[in-house]
C-alpha cells in the first residue's frame, strides 16, 4: 500500500521533463516522466492499493499508522493501520533564502517553478532570475527557457559553478549569465517582483560594496539546497544524525535501508538528499530487503538483487560529483553500526 | 500564461473549461487544474495579504507545504490554491488576514 | 577548470580532451565531437554508437573516449545524449561552408532553407547560418536535431542557433 498526501503519485519524478543520467541499463537516457510512468504502470500490476489525497498524521509504537483519508464524497476519515513493514520515502524540501523582499509574490522555490511549468503548464512569471547554480537552478533555468521564459541569469554565491558543466554548458549557450561569488541583496516592487538587485561576494561571503547590478524579472526563483523531511522517523524515534553534506538531519539506516527502528525502512532523500537515480535504486533496496525479511524471496535470492543494486549505487556516487555524497552514506552505515548519535540524546 | 505547446509536453490536450469568480471577476479554467494554476494563467498572483502589516503573499513552495498561497474558497479560509483543484462554479477570494476585505 | 567557473569549456579544454577529433579527421568528413569533459557517472553514448566509436567502460564516470576512425558522423549519438553535449561537425560540406549538428530542445524549431542566428558556447552570436535539415525522429524521444550551414571557420565556436521567438 501507498500513502501519499498529493493528488498524484510520483513526486518529484513527474516533473524532470529532462533525460536523466547514469548507467544505460537502468533507466539512462530516459525523461523522468517516462521512468515515472513505467514505475506506476509496475505498481498497478502488482496490485499495490494506493492511498491519495491521505496524509499520515501518526507513526506509533509496533508500527501502527495513522492515516487521514481523504473519501471520494470529499469527507475525511481517520484509518489506523497496522503495518507489517513500513517504508518512509517522504523526500525532502527545498531551503530558503531570505533577502530583502523575499516574501513579495513572484519569489518562489525553484521546485514551485518548476512544478507550474511542467506540471501545471503556466508560466510563474516572464523574466526570472534564477538563484543557485546546483542541478536544481541549472535543470529548471533550463526547463524555464524551454517553457519560453527569458531567465536574465543564475546567480551564485560560491566562487565556481555547483552543477554539472555539461548543464551549465546549455544555458550558457542560449545565453544565460552565471554570476559566480554573487548573491541576491534584495527583491524590489510594490505587489510582486518588479525588480532584483545582486552583488558580488568576497572570499567571506560579505557583499562589496559598489559592485551591485540591478535586473528588470519578475519572478526569483530560489535553488538553494534542499533538507531532508524526517518527521514521521522521528515520530517513531529512528535515530537520526546530523551530516550537512547530506542536506541536514537524517535518519541512520543499515546496508538494507532498514532505520534504527526494527521493521521501518528508509529510501530517498529522505534518507539524505542525492538524486532521483539513487532514490529509485534505493527504494528498490528497501524492498528487496523487505520481501526477504517477509521470505518472499530467498537469501541467495535476495543477496545476489542486493549486491546489484548496491554496485548501481555506488557507480552512481562515484567522480568528483559524488564523492561527498559517497562518504557521507558511508558515515550513515558507521553510524547506524555505532548508533552513537540521536536526535533525542 | 499558458503553455499551449511545449516541446517535451507537447500540446496542451485538456479543453473542458470551467468557470471561477475570484473577487467577484468570472475567469475561465481548465477542468480539474489547482486554483493558483488558473490564478497564475490569469495574470493574478495576489493570493493573500498578511495579519499584521498586510503584505502581499503568493505561491512559494508550491506543493502545499508552505501556505503562503492561501485564499477564501466558497467561503472557507486557509484553503491552500497551489494543492486545491477548480470547481466549476468556485467563488475565490483574496485573503485578508483570516478573512475577506470589509 | 575554467569550465567550473564560466559554465562553458574553451577550445583548449577541449582539444586537449580525448573526445576532439584530428584535424586529419575532420578534413575526411562528418565526425562527432563530445563536449564532456567531467567525471559524472553517465553512459548512454557508448551504447547509443552502432560502430562503437565511443568508450566509457568501467567506472560509468569515465569520460568518453572517441576513436575518430569508427565514428562516421551519423549524428545518432546527438539525441542520445543527457546533457546535450554531443555535435557533429563537417568540414567538407562545400568550399566556403562546413555543416553543424546540435540538439535543439525548443519551440518553435527552425525550418529548413531558414536563415538564423548562429551562437557561440557563450551563447554569444558570432554568424548567421542556413538551416539545412532538422530531425525529430520518435527515437530522439523529443531531442530534435537540427543541421545548418556556416562559414568554415566558425566551426570550431558555433554550437547552437539564438532560440526563435513563440509567435503568440
Amino acid at each position: 500500500m501507498v500513502v501519499d498526501e498529493n493528488l498524484r503519485v510520483g513526486g518529484q519524478l513527474f516533473k524532470q521533463i529532462h533525460k536523466f543520467f547514469g548507467s544505460s541499463a537502468h533507466q539512462a537516457g530516459i525523461r523522468g516522466i517516462d521512468i515515472a510512468s513505467k514505475l506506476l504502470e509496475e505498481a498497478r500490476e502488482c496490485g499495490v492499493e494506493v492511498w491519495l489525497n491521505s496524509v499520515v498524521v501518526g507513526l506509533f509504537k509496533e508500527k501502527k499508522v495513522a492515516i487521514k483519508k481523504k473519501l471520494s464524497d470529499d469527507s475525511e476519515k481517520l484509518e489506523i493501520i497496522q503495518a507489517k513493514k513500513i517504508v518512509i520515502a517522504t523526500g525532502a524540501s527545498e531551503d530558503a533564502v531570505r533577502f530583502k523582499g523575499w516574501t513579495l509574490p513572484g519569489v518562489m522555490g525553484a521546485g514551485a517553478a518548476q512544478t507550474m511549468i511542467n506540471v501545471n503548464r503556466v508560466l510563474p512569471g516572464k523574466r526570472i532570475l534564477m538563484i543557485g547554480s546546483g542541478n536544481v537552478g541549472l535543470i529548471v533555468t533550463y526547463q524555464l527557457l524551454q517553457a519560453g521564459a527569458e531567465v536574465v541569469g543564475v546567480v551564485e554565491a560560491a566562487p565556481q559553478i555547483g552543477g554539472y558543466g555539461v548543464h551549465a554548458a546549455k544555458i550558457r549557450r542560449a545565453g544565460v549569465p552565471i554570476y559566480t561569488s554573487h548573491t541576491i541583496l534584495e527583491a524590489r516592487g510594490d505587489k510582486g517582483v518588479e525588480g532584483a538587485i545582486i552583488c558580488e561576494v568576497n572570499d567571506k561571503w560579505q557583499p562589496i560594496k559598489g559592485t551591485e547590478k540591478v535586473f528588470k524579472v519578475d519572478t526569483i526563483t530560489i535553488a538553494a539546497g534542499l533538507k531532508p523531511l524526517i518527521e514521521i522517523g522521528m515520530m517513531h524515534d529512528c535515530k537520526c544524525s546530523f551530516v550537512p553534506q547530506l542536506g541536514g538531519w537524517v535518519p541512520l539506516h543499515d546496508e538494507n535501508m532498514e532505520s534504527s527502528n526494527s521493521g521501518i525502512y528508509l529510501a530517498g532523500d529522505t534518507t539524505g538528499v542525492e538524486e532521483a537515480s539513487t532514490a529509485l535504486e534505493e527504494g528498490r533496496l528497501a524492498g528487496t530487503a523487505i520481501a526477504e525479511a517477509l521470505k518472499y524471496v530467498s537469501l541467495e535470492e535476495a543477496r545476489k538483487l542486493k549486491n546489484e543494486i548496491w554496485q548501481r549505487l555506488n557507480e552512481l556516487r562515484m567522480g568528483p560529483f559524488g564523492k561527498a555524497r559517497m562518504l557521507a552514506k558511508n558515515e550513515i552505515l558507521v553510524g547506524y553500526k555505532k548508533r552513537s548519535k540521536s536526535l533525542f540524546k | 500564461m499558458r503553455i499551449d505547446n511545449h516541446i517535451i509536453l507537447g500540446k496542451d490536450e485538456r479543453k473542458e473549461m470551467v468557470e471561477i469568480k475570484v473577487d467577484g471577476k468570472t475567469i475561465q479554467a481548465k477542468k480539474g487544474e489547482m486554483i493558483s494554476a488558473a490564478l497564475i494563467a490569469n495574470e493574478i498572483r495576489i493570493n493573500r495579504y498578511t495579519v499584521k502589516k498586510k503584505e502581499a503573499r503568493g505561491i512559494f513552495c508550491g506543493i502545499g507545504q508552505c501556505t503562503d498561497c492561501v485564499m477564501l474558497v466558497n467561503g472557507k479560509p486557509n484553503v491552500r490554491t497551489c494543492v486545491t483543484p477548480v470547481e466549476d462554479g468556485m467563488i475565490i477570494n483574496t485573503q485578508y488576514g483570516l478573512g475577506r476585505k470589509e | 577548470m575554467v569550465l567550473r567557473k564560466t559554465g562553458y569549456l574553451t577550445k583548449e579544454e577541449l582539444i586537449n580532451s580525448n573526445c576532439y577529433p584530428s584535424e586529419e579527421r575532420l578534413k575526411k568528413g562528418p565526425v562527432v565531437i563530445i563536449e564532456c569533459t567531467e567525471e559524472i557517472p553517465c553512459n548512454p553514448c557508448e551504447a547509443a554508437c552502432k560502430f562503437k566509436a565511443i568508450k566509457i567502460g568501467k567506472p560509468i564516470t569515465n569520460t568518453p573516449i572517441l576513436d575518430e576512425n569508427l565514428c562516421i558522423g551519423c549524428g545518432l549519438c546527438i539525441a542520445k545524449c543527457p546533457g546535450l553535449a554531443i555535435f557533429v561537425v563537417d568540414k567538407t560540406y562545400s568550399d566556403k561552408e562546413g555543416l553543424i549538428s546540435f540538439p535543439h530542445e525548443y519551440l518553435p524549431l527552425p525550418t529548413t532553407d531558414s536563415s538564423v542566428e548562429v551562437v557561440n558556447r557563450e551563447g554569444r552570436i558570432i554568424c548567421s547560418g542556413k538551416v539545412v535539415k532538422v530531425l525529430n525522429k520518435k527515437s530522439f524521444d523529443r531531442t530534435p536535431v537540427v543541421t545548418i550551414a556556416i562559414p568554415k571557420d566558425k566551426l570550431n565556436e558555433a554550437r547552437g542557433i539564438k532560440r526563435l521567438k513563440n509567435k503568440h
